[in-house]
């Protein structure tokens, strides 16, 4: 059990440091965020700086560890997350990678990476969340093209992506893991129609996606026909590794946002809110401690991170929701105003326990595939 | 950074679970039951052979030489296996307590527990901690307390002793929390294999997802609470260790109290290990640290990281 880092990591550390500290105060002002547009171009401006540092790959190619330290010191910089670039660096991005033809590879990856497109993911349905599998949206054969009819729901970035990485049934008589196939779908072909989703915190983060006889190239299929439950599978043990790191950063300064205000308002004498801020304080310094195991388990075996990433979820989402709780206990009345800081986060965060797999869908996955309990309901 | 156990690491581990195995079984663990937690002597010598008090003493003392990370796994056994006595403070007295070291003696502690002390009926020498090295104290007219915990023997000191404080204090509360973590751990086990096992409306109750959640949830407990008692014996920083006894007090409760809810009636029963882990596990957090203090510490941090 050693914590230290290596001369190399420090090293690494140490550049990266210095390389924010001079990129950091050179970005623009945040865009609003109702202005896809501006959020797009200052997203992949921040992605396509990252490019030309030589930190371009970090999500890909890193070590867990290094790339355990640069979501660290990225968020302490204060610099931006992937943004628009989530699902192409994170989802399609390494689907492609680990599933696509050299061809395939060479068309997408470098435009992700340079910041040059970016994509959207086109799984959920409204009628297939949890239940990803059930999903109906058909792609028909014709030619060299698949015609594809249906529509999605959750698409992050739909206005402005490039690329959409949908999933679609192609045999509807096939057990329903065995008839769904994986398209990159281009999202100016005629026939795909975008219409913003607005959420419980008023903005669109969200929007659904009708698809009306969109052509889409049979060369645009990554995986075999009819092989897109497999090759999604990469895409979604990637995403609950060390995707929450630079989160739980954040969340350890809010925390200390939060108790600065409690001892501003005097709410820190109230011994059971101070015990409540204490109490988070430890369990987010044991969930930084959670990803280092991981990291320290992905990196030995080798393998992208599994179901440590479904303990880490669960408890993640559940104490970032308490942060926010706690936060609207110290404010008072004052967390009925939207204006200020962290009520529109306590909205938001109402999310965690839902995305990328609900908590009850977690704890499924914990029971069956960790603790070896029998499948059923 | 490699947060793993090393093969050293591991090697000890299963080691100690072994040794417990053979030495402390479920008959000698009811046989402990049934001799209201007066400790086995035989046993005791045996721990002390085995190096489980001198684990952290130099090998120039006759001790292994090892550091507060390895003796946080033996404690981890210890816990799982609900090994009774007074463990934690016999190793903080090794090296100053003739006897300690090599499992000749009992020594307890006073100022753990407020004015209780754990095992004063079998303890050879009554110690306090504060500054330096464990301070030998005459225990006086101590009232025997009926005792929660089967397992532990409790008296109560005619005056409060001061409380544990100073240099040790750290390696108590770590090595108290990662007796917590084994058995969180172990009711995390026992719960599983019974949901796994008993039938229910024609199918295993661990099919349920009701019950299946009870137990995802255990192991959350249980791993977020590794993450931190092991960490923090690898830094030896005191609010880490007061946030790992926070939430391994928590997993080992709510553990016990899910694995009694997972058994149903059968847990309810005296003849059910479940309840030893409940009640030793609600001893274990009063002892060296409560969950107010730990709090406390940890905001104490929060406000002087502003």
């Amino acid at each position: 059990m050693d914590l230290a880092y290596t001369d190399a990591e420090e090293e690494y550390r140490s550049r990266l440091r210095d390389w924010l500290a001079v990129a950091v105060p050179e970005l623009p002002p945040r865009p609003p965020p109702d202005d896809w547009p501006a959020r797009r171009a200052y997203d992949t401006a921040w992605q396509r700086a990252l490019y030309d540092a030589g930190y371009g790959e970090v999500h890909w190619d890193a070590s867990p560890t290094l790339r355990l330290i640069f979501l660290e010191e990225t968020e302490r910089a204060g610099a931006p997350y992937v943004g628009a670039n989530f699902v192409g660096l994170l989802h399609a991005g390494p689907t492609i990678a680990a599933e696509g033809t050299p061809q395939q590879r060479e068309r997408w990856l470098g435009p992700v990476l340079r910041g040059d497109e970016i994509w959207c993911q086109g799984f959920s349905e409204p009628d297939a969340g949890s239940d990803l599998a059930s999903l109906r949206t058909k792609a028909v054969r014709d030619g060299d093209a698949y015609v594809v009819t249906g529509s999605k729901i959750w698409t992050s970035h739909a206005e402005v992506a490039d690329w959409c990485e949908l999933l679609v049934r192609t045999d509807p008589a096939a057990p329903r893991h065995r008839g769904i196939t994986w398209l990159a779908m281009p999202m100016d072909a005629p026939g795909i129609t975008v219409r913003p989703l607005r959420t419980l915190a008023g903005s669109a983060e969200f929007a659904e996606m009708f698809l009306d006889e969109v052509r889409v190239p049979v060369a645009c299929r990554v995986g075999e026909e009819n092989d897109g439950w497999r090759v999604t599978m990469v895409t979604l043990s990637f995403e609950r590794g060390t995707a929450f790191a630079g989160e739980v950063v954040a969340c350890r300064r809010t925390l200390a946002e939060v108790a600065a205000e409690a001892r501003a308002n005097g709410s820190w004498d109230d011994p059971a809110v101070r015990r409540r801020l204490g109490r988070l304080y430890a369990e987010f310094a044991a969930l930084w401690r959670l990803i280092q195991w991981n990291v320290s388990a992905a990196a030995s075996n080798g393998s992208l991170p599994g179901t440590g990433g479904s303990v880490f979820k669960l408890r993640y989402s559940h104490a970032r929701q308490e942060l926010y709780d706690a936060a609207a206990e110290v404010l008072g009345p004052d967390a009925l105003d939207l204006s200020r800081p962290w009520t529109l986060e306590r909205l938001s965060s109402l999310s965690y326990t839902i995305a990328a797999g609900t908590s009850q869908i977690q704890r499924n996955i914990v029971a069956e595939r960790i603790l070896g309990l029998p499948k059923g309901r | 950074m490699d947060f793993r156990l090393t093969d050293d690491q591991r090697a000890l581990r299963s080691g100690v679970r072994r040794l417990l195995t053979r030495r402390f079984g479920r008959e000698a663990l009811r046989a402990a039951v049934d001799r209201e937690g007066r400790l086995d002597r035989d046993l005791w010598r045996e721990l002390g052979r085995a190096g489980l008090f001198a684990l952290r003493l130099p090998e120039s003392d006759g001790g292994a030489g090892l550091g507060l990370p390895e003796a946080a796994l033996v404690f981890e056994e210890a816990g799982r296996a609900l090994l009774p006595g007074p463990l934690v403070a016999t190793q903080l007295a090794a090296g100053s307590v003739p006897g300690a070291a090599d499992g000749t003696a009992v020594v307890t502690c006073a100022g753990q527990l407020s004015s209780l002390v754990a095992h004063l009926v079998d303890a050879d020498v009554l110690v306090t901690i504060g500054a330096g090295a464990p301070h030998v104290v005459a225990a006086g007219e101590a009232a025997a307390v009926r005792s929660l915990d089967p397992l532990t023997p409790l008296h109560r000191l005619p005056h409060p002793p001061p409380a544990a404080s100073g240099p040790l204090l750290g390696a108590a509360v770590l090595l108290t929390a990662a007796e917590q973590l084994g058995s969180a751990a172990r009711s995390t086990e026992d719960a599983v294999r019974h949901a796994g096992d008993r039938v229910q409306f024609g199918q295993p109750v661990g099919g349920f997802q009701a019950v299946k959640h009870l137990c995802a949830e255990m192991l959350v407990r249980t791993e977020v609470a590794r993450a931190a008692v092991r960490a923090a014996a690898v830094t030896g920083d005191l609010t880490e260790i007061a946030g790992a006894k926070l939430l391994a007090d928590d997993a080992a409760v709510r553990g016990a109290r899910d694995c009694l809810q997972v058994f149903g009636g059968m847990g309810f029963t005296w003849e059910a290990d479940v309840h030893l882990h409940l009640k030793r596990s609600l001893l274990r957090a009063q002892m060296w640290l409560t969950t107010v203090q730990a709090e406390e510490i940890q905001a104490q941090a929060l406000a002087s990281a502003l």
